[in-house]
């Protein structure tokens, strides 16, 4: 009886936070307050040469940011994705220095996140370990060997087939912008539209139900850590696009940009509550923050404390939200 | 029915009461085995492995990583997670540095480090035990926070050169031993009396065990998490004037490559990242046995890039064998 009560009234808890959430109201509230803010006093924000700039930023970071978004909704955490990028990164590099062309190099990378993905998925799902734990092990793993593959320096001399493939652009918009917006449309289509997407939202919230239906809830789980790898894998080129080298480091810490904005965006560790759109105003809001505080002079490790404050201070709504509905 | 479970519980108290050693125990001295194992095999590969300057060396890097470990092992085996170790080791290196830069006081330099671990510590605390935050993501978001505001404070230029009786505690001999194997020793002795001795001890291994048990038993879990976060948050601070003495310089990265080590001696020590059970003789043993390990690869003069990679790799490799071993005993 008692524990009944408890149930109604968790549930009623957990749809207040999900209205609350579905409004994404971390990424929305900074946004509404940054760009009006930036745009009246950080000079040239506003200008189309930035905004495209503020567009290629985010494009990257939603790479890993969508398919964090999964990982999370499954009430796992993959820190090992910024490491992997870099890593993937690399091996593209080298490839194409090597003379492979642009897709084998990429399907070659992209293998090397999912072998990753597949080693994390299967420490958390089959045995069972903490994620954070797993993918901060993976993490290390992809940075030494990123390292040790370069040499500890940049990759370049990629050739001009990538920067041919960087400079494409469809009715004026830049070839990663299209590629993300793909990314979203297929990471929708795939988490709304399929019977996989609807068992990750559902492992989240009840992963015994799910189990007593005859899901195998091990498999979900561990799907979601090999598309985070295989994307990680794909994100590098559009890095390498943007950067025209394999740097062994230049992804480090991405993965917290991706964590945070899967926060902001209203998406709930706790009970795999999400929105994947409020993922994507999650990452703008990210992009704009940094860019923004790039422009009127502020510090990069300034940015780091306002993100970490951010991710706090949504945390601490959410739960004095779901406090008062309870 | 109920006999069954009876006789079923009366066999595996016997069986525990005829075993020769408690798990513990046995867990301890299967360490101390592979060490000796270790030991043996890198000093066949190699000769200098044995001398004193590095056996001296190993222990001495040893000492500062299992400092770092030490506090995070509790707040661990009470059943949470302190990812912000190696950030709180940077900031307070750097800010003690500071201070001692401007005023000369060494006392003034160990009080600002030891203030900043506990204050960051206390942060924890209240967010996780107060607020009922997820750990991992708060610990995280701190790690951010605070590595970023050592980078800021120090504004891309390292602080060099402190006065030399701050430096003993880092570099420092007392009796031929040197000072930081002293203090690992003198945490490690008091951490364990601690642990095993008293109540709050006792409250903090069950409260990792069964959290909601421990609520219902009266146990005060919210004041032990604060505690066990402004032990592990003193611990870095502690780590951090160790640091620096020994390699008399700070700079904002000096952290960073510590936390992934620390939580693998952990692990590798036997603590279970579910809460409830680890030593801190075992963090110790943990250290050391990742020690030797990269200290062998530098002996064996392997690129310093595969460090981050070996220890990764016995990172997963201690939870594999740790899930196996689990697998195969239940």
């Amino acid at each position: 009886m008692i524990a009944d009560i408890a149930r109604i009234s968790r549930l009623r808890g957990s749809r207040s936070l999900n209205f609350l959430s579905s409004k994404a109201l971390g990424a929305s509230v900074v946004l509404i307050i940054l760009v009006p803010l930036f745009g009246v006093f950080a000079g040239g924000f506003l200008s189309p040469h930035n905004l495209v700039n503020i567009a290629l930023q985010s494009s990257i970071l939603l790479l890993i940011a969508l398919p964090m978004t999964l990982v999370i909704l499954t009430e796992g955490l993959d820190l090992s994705s910024g490491a992997l990028l870099s890593l993937c990164g690399v091996v593209l590099a080298l490839l194409l220095v090597a003379g492979y062309s642009i897709p084998v190099a990429t399907l070659a990378a992209m293998a090397v996140g999912l072998l990753f993905g597949i080693l994390n998925g299967f420490c958390v799902a089959n045995l069972g370990m903490p994620p954070f734990v797993v993918t901060l092990g993976t993490l290390g793993m992809a940075q030494g060997l990123a390292l040790a593959l370069a040499d500890g320096n940049a990759v370049s001399g990629l050739g001009p087939e990538i920067e041919a493939f960087s400079a494409f652009r469809f009715f004026g918009l830049p070839v990663l912008v299209l590629i993300a917006i793909a990314a979203y449309g297929i990471f929708h289509l795939v988490l709304y539209r399929t019977t996989f997407g609807r068992y990750v939202i559902a492992v989240g919230g009840n992963a015994e139900a799910l189990r007593l239906s005859g899901v195998s809830v091990r498999l979900v789980h561990g799907a979601v850590f090999a598309i985070s790898g295989a994307t990680a894998g794909f994100a590098a080129l559009c890095m390498i696009a943007r950067t025209n080298a394999g740097h062994p480091t230049i992804a480090l810490g991405m993965e917290f940009d991706a964590i945070a904005a899967v926060v902001l965006g209203g998406t709930s560790f706790e009970r795999g509550n999400g929105w994947l759109f409020g993922t994507v105003l999650g990452v703008l809001a990210i992009g704009v923050l940094r860019n923004g505080l790039n422009l009127i002079g502020v510090d990069t490790s300034l940015q780091l404390v306002a993100i970490g404050a951010l991710v706090i201070a949504v945390l601490l709504v959410e739960r004095l939200a779901s406090e008062r509905s309870v | 029915m109920t006999e069954t479970t009876e006789m079923s519980a009366i066999r595996t108290f016997r069986s525990d009461a005829g075993a020769p050693l408690d798990p513990e125990l046995r867990s301890i001295i299967a360490r101390f085995v592979v060490l000796a194992v270790l030991c043996a095999g890198v000093a066949l590969l190699n000769e200098n492995f044995l001398s004193v300057a590095n056996f001296t060396n190993v222990l001495r890097q040893a000492s500062l990583l299992f400092l770092i470990a030490a506090g995070a092992t509790l707040v661990i085996i009470a059943g949470a997670i302190d990812l912000s170790v190696g950030a709180i080791l940077t900031l307070s290196a750097c800010v003690a540095a500071g201070v001692m830069h401007a005023t000369g006081s060494s006392g003034l330099g160990i009080a600002t480090a030891l203030a900043i671990g506990i204050s960051a510590g206390l942060a924890n605390g209240i967010l996780v035990a107060g607020l009922r935050l997820p750990p991992f993501l708060v610990t995280y978001g701190m790690l951010w926070i605070l590595s970023g505001g050592a980078l800021y404070y120090m504004g891309g230029i390292p602080i060099t050169g402190f006065p030399r009786e701050f430096r003993f505690l880092g570099s420092g001999f007392l009796l031929g031993i040197p000072v930081p194997i002293l203090i690992m020793i003198a945490i490690a002795l008091a951490g364990s009396v601690v642990l095993h001795m008293t109540t709050v001890g006792q409250q903090m291994v069950m409260m990792g065990a069964n959290r909601a048990a421990a609520t219902l038993a009266g146990i005060p879990v919210r004041r032990n998490l604060i505690c066990v976060y402004v032990a592990s948050g003193a611990c870095a601070g502690l780590a951090a004037v160790v640091a620096l003495g020994r390699v008399n310089s700070a700079d904002p990265g000096m952290g960073d490559p510590l936390l992934l080590p620390s939580i693998a001696a952990i692990l590798v020590g036997g603590t279970s990242l579910f809460g409830g059970t680890g030593t801190l003789l075992g963090t110790a043993l943990g250290a050391l046995l990742l020690t030797i390990v990269l200290n062998a690869m530098n002996l064996l003069t392997i690129g310093s890039a595969w460090q981050p990679f070996a220890t990764g790799i016995v990172l997963v490799g201690a939870m594999l064998a740790d899930a196996f071993l689990n697998r195969r005993r239940s």
